[in-house]
């Protein structure tokens, strides 16, 4: 045992020797880890809130990495040091933990650290991310500027939005069993079964059911909110560069739940502006038809409660409840 | 009764339980019996479209649930109506798709799906007469949808009125009983297993409309397999 750290009585720093692997290793791995692993994990970087959601994911892997070597490595360095055929005469060997005061405290602070270095580290991402592209209910506590102003202007019908503006662009995601539709209020309040957004722009998604409970997850996006009924949940994100994406919902909601996902897209700005247009003088004649665009909508009667078009003079879907305490006047 | 002989007797119980819960799960979840699915490659010649004809029904009359409204297929080699409503399809080729409409409707819970989609040229005809959109708040409304997510395709079924005095009452049903003949074509593109299924929230009696005949297939969905 020439090499083995000693202190002044000949012992061996067990401790000391194992933190120096622990440190040397963990840094090989973290440092491994970002160069060949750090940019493929999901949900990639298509959106703002989506690369935020990846450097989150791998600060926190990059934090694990350390804790599980170090588990890795004081049993395996136990096993090995103290193991059976190192001192096949002691039936116990090695040093105590119990009682230790430098190896409690030492757990004690580290785990301590750790943890509400995670708790504040996430609470930060949540509010600098407006919500870290998660449903915030209809009155969402950390919105974007120019949020509450685009989705009030959508609510009256006078959104705008165009290639180079700033504006933030409202989305309605309506789950039904068993398909996501989608509604533009800044273009004549279409609905179709495709969601394309433009690039490099602030989406309000506004989601809800018209019937039972899904969840839109677009995960590409960084974005999942639940969708019930009577019920709009708002969601942030913005976009960054062109891409295609997959929503799905992730809320068992009946036999078709596994067939209830769609390609989506991140076009240019000018794309979607010709996509939205187009859709809009395409759809013109069924959007005449479609209730007055509103934030959440009662299915009631048609279906619901078993009663199967009880009375066919009334709205099929109505508008039913505003935009929280933040109504435009 | 040994410490042993309580703990096997303790670990059968929870076993069982697990079992019964376990079935009971499985049973609810079943979406029913697939009668297979029929198919339309045999003898196909590359290129040449394929005909398929359904029709939808009010309530099927026989089986194990007998006042449920129902899709029904015409067997393309028999010529007889089956209680089927998966099919294998040549990939690539344009379906012409004639479904005749039994059943009586009403307003759609999302006008949305008054809209043909994803159909050639975007419309169908319903007696002859071609329609893109169909308002269900007028008329007779629309009895059910036949579309397929996966392809988008989407095509509402105007309904039959709900005072006729010949409405079919159990399937199959035949011309004497009043009913719209809605045809319609699409491309079923590459190869894979698409669900279709009726938008219209028919399942009467059932949770917003969606269960029952909604969540069993053979009743008012299934399978389109799209083959090479």
């Amino acid at each position: 045992m020439t090499n083995q750290t000693t202190n002044s009585t000949g012992q061996v720093h067990h401790i000391r020797r194992m933190t120096v692997i622990w440190i040397i290793l963990s840094i090989v791995a973290d440092v491994l880890y970002s160069i060949f692993v750090a940019a493929h994990i999901p949900p990639g970087r298509l959106t703002e809130t989506a690369a935020k959601d990846q450097t989150d994911f791998n600060i926190l892997i990059e934090m694990a990495i350390p804790v599980l070597l170090g588990v890795w490595i004081y049993l395996s360095y136990s096993l090995y040091v103290w193991g059976d055929k190192r001192n096949p005469n002691e039936a116990f060997s090695g040093d105590a933990a119990r009682g230790n005061t430098k190896v409690q405290a030492s757990w004690i602070v580290i785990t301590t650290v750790t943890v509400l270095f995670l708790a504040g580290f996430g609470t930060w991402a949540l509010v600098v991310d407006h919500g870290s592209g998660g449903g915030q209910g209809p009155n969402p506590a950390f919105a974007p500027a120019g949020a509450l102003k685009a989705e009030t202007a959508a609510l009256l019908g006078r959104a705008t939005w165009s290639p180079g503006s700033t504006n933030v662009l409202p989305v309605q995601v309506i789950g039904q069993q068993w398909k996501f539709t989608y509604r533009y209020p800044t273009f004549g309040g279409f609905e179709s079964s495709q969601l394309m957004v433009p690039a490099n722009t602030t989406i309000a998604f506004n989601v809800t059911s018209l019937d039972v409970i899904h969840s839109f997850w677009a995960y590409q996006l960084g974005v999942k909110a639940d969708a019930n009924p009577q019920v709009n949940d708002v969601a942030f994100t913005t976009t960054k560069d062109p891409g295609t994406f997959i929503v799905r919902c992730s809320e068992l909601c009946g036999i078709w739940h596994g067939s209830m996902y769609n390609n989506g897209a991140v076009l240019s700005q000018t794309a979607f502006e010709n996509w939205a247009t187009t859709t809009e003088a395409a759809n013109a004649a069924n959007t005449a038809l479609l209730p007055a665009f509103a934030w959440t909508y009662v299915p009631d009667a048609n279906g619901a409660s078993g009663g199967y078009y009880p009375d066919g003079t009334l709205t099929p879907y109505s508008p039913s409840e505003v935009y929280g305490a933040k109504q435009p006047s | 009764m040994s410490l042993t002989g309580r703990l096997s007797t303790a670990v059968g119980l929870f076993l069982v339980a697990v079992a019964l819960i376990a079935w009971s799960l499985m049973a609810f979840l079943r979406p029913g019996t697939d009668g297979g699915y029929t198919d339309y490659t045999a003898g196909h010649v590359a290129g040449a479209p394929v005909n398929v004809t359904m029709q939808s029904v009010g309530q099927i009359g026989s089986g194990a649930h007998p006042t449920w409204v129902s899709y029904l297929q015409k067997n393309p080699t028999t010529g007889q109506w089956i209680h089927d409503t998966s099919m294998t399809l040549p990939a690539d080729t344009v379906i012409h798709m004639t479904i005749v409409q039994y059943d009586s409707g009403g307003p759609l819970r999302n006008q949305v799906w008054g809209q043909v989609t994803g159909t050639i040229g975007n419309d169908a005809t319903v007696n002859g007469k071609t329609y893109r959109v169909y308002d269900s708040n007028t008329g007779n409304g629309i009895g059910h949808t036949f579309a397929v997510p996966g392809l988008d395709v989407s095509v509402p079924l105007i309904a039959v009125s709900g005072q006729a005095t010949n409405i079919c009452s159990a399937a199959p049903c035949g011309a004497s009983s009043a009913h719209n003949t809605i045809t319609f074509s699409f491309r079923t593109g590459a190869p894979g297993s698409y669900n279709w299924q009726c938008f219209v929230p028919c399942g009467l009696g059932y949770l917003y409309g969606n269960g029952g005949p909604m969540s069993t297939i053979n009743y008012m969905g299934g399978f389109l397999k799209v083959v090479a």
